[in-house]
């Protein structure tokens, strides 16, 4: 009775977090990415990055406490001109040799709704661009994927697979990428979108 | 020779339409590679690839128009003649 009852004891912490996944967002195949769009009076200027990584970790009886950090490769930002691109990546812009990640560290959930195996829910966080950290809360549509790392990884290896969507605008001169830009060429605001999987192997 | 450089004129900015239009009449700047839109089967995630292709941009129909300008202008420049009279050299 004696062992059992510290037997108990000795596994109740494992069990109390038994639920909680932790998956890693690094993605060879290059299926992870965030794209951009700067919609301004004269010119539409849209990109993509795809140097996606980091891992969260998920508690599905407490996902509000979910955490992490999920980080972009600046080098990785490309659009459709050389350059442009040069432009981009370059200390006016980017500064990517001086900040080489953009990143977003999730604190937690906020609004956490769970609806036909899709949940959506505010992400809060801190975002992190060219060396400026500003707390936000962004929408994100999060779908569990059950043992779909196999189908994914030609069988592999086995385990779970995250989706998460998330939309939301930022302010490049909050951030201060080339605030006396004119915005007419170059808009202000730039909408990211994010669609990464993350995988939790078995 | 006027004729010609008119012709000329015509030929760059006709041909550099022709092309413009047909490599998809971009409106933005030059393109060295072209987004792909694909869809990972598994995750149902739209990606972007991208594959090396040279679009035209607007600059150069522009350009084109900007040099025929130019070269019908020129046509118009009347070469000075040098008339000669009795009283001397009269241009």
């Amino acid at each position: 009775m004696k062992h059992s009852l510290l037997l108990t004891a000795l596994l109740i912490p494992f069990t109390a977090t038994a639920a909680e996944q932790t998956f890693d967002f690094k993605d060879p195949k290059g299926v992870n990415h965030a794209t951009f769009l700067l919609d301004a009076p004269l010119e539409t200027i849209t990109g993509t990055a795809n140097g996606v990584s980091g891992s969260l970790t998920i508690d599905p009886e407490k996902p509000e406490e979910t955490k992490g950090a999920i980080t972009i490769d600046a080098k990785t930002l490309n659009v459709e001109n050389d350059t442009m691109k040069e432009h981009l990546l370059g200390a006016d812009w980017m500064d990517v040799e001086k900040h080489p990640s953009i990143s977003f560290t999730v604190s937690g959930l906020e609004d956490f709704e769970m609806k036909d195996g899709t949940a959506t829910a505010n992400v809060k966080g801190k975002f992190s661009v060219k060396g400026v950290e500003k707390e936000i809360s962004v929408p994100a549509k999060v779908t569990l994927l059950p043992d779909k790392l196999g189908a994914r990884t030609g069988g592999k290896m086995e385990g779970d697979l995250l989706v998460i969507r998330t939309e939301f605008t930022i302010k490049r001169t909050d951030y201060g990428i080339n605030p006396g830009a004119p915005t007419d060429k170059v808009s202000d605001e730039v909408v990211i979108k994010l669609a990464i999987a993350g995988a939790s192997p078995k | 020779m006027r004729m010609l450089v008119r012709i000329v004129a015509v030929v760059l900015l006709g041909g550099t339409l022709v092309w413009w239009f047909q490599s998809g009449k971009n409106a933005g700047w030059t393109k060295n590679r072209v987004a792909v839109e694909r869809v990972d089967e598994i995750t149902g995630i739209n990606f972007t690839e991208y594959e090396d292709r040279f679009i035209p941009g607007i600059e150069y129909p522009v350009a084109a128009g900007v040099a025929a300008m130019g070269l019908t202008g020129l046509s118009f420049i009347r070469r000075r003649k040098r008339l000669t009279s009795g009283a001397g050299e009269v241009q």
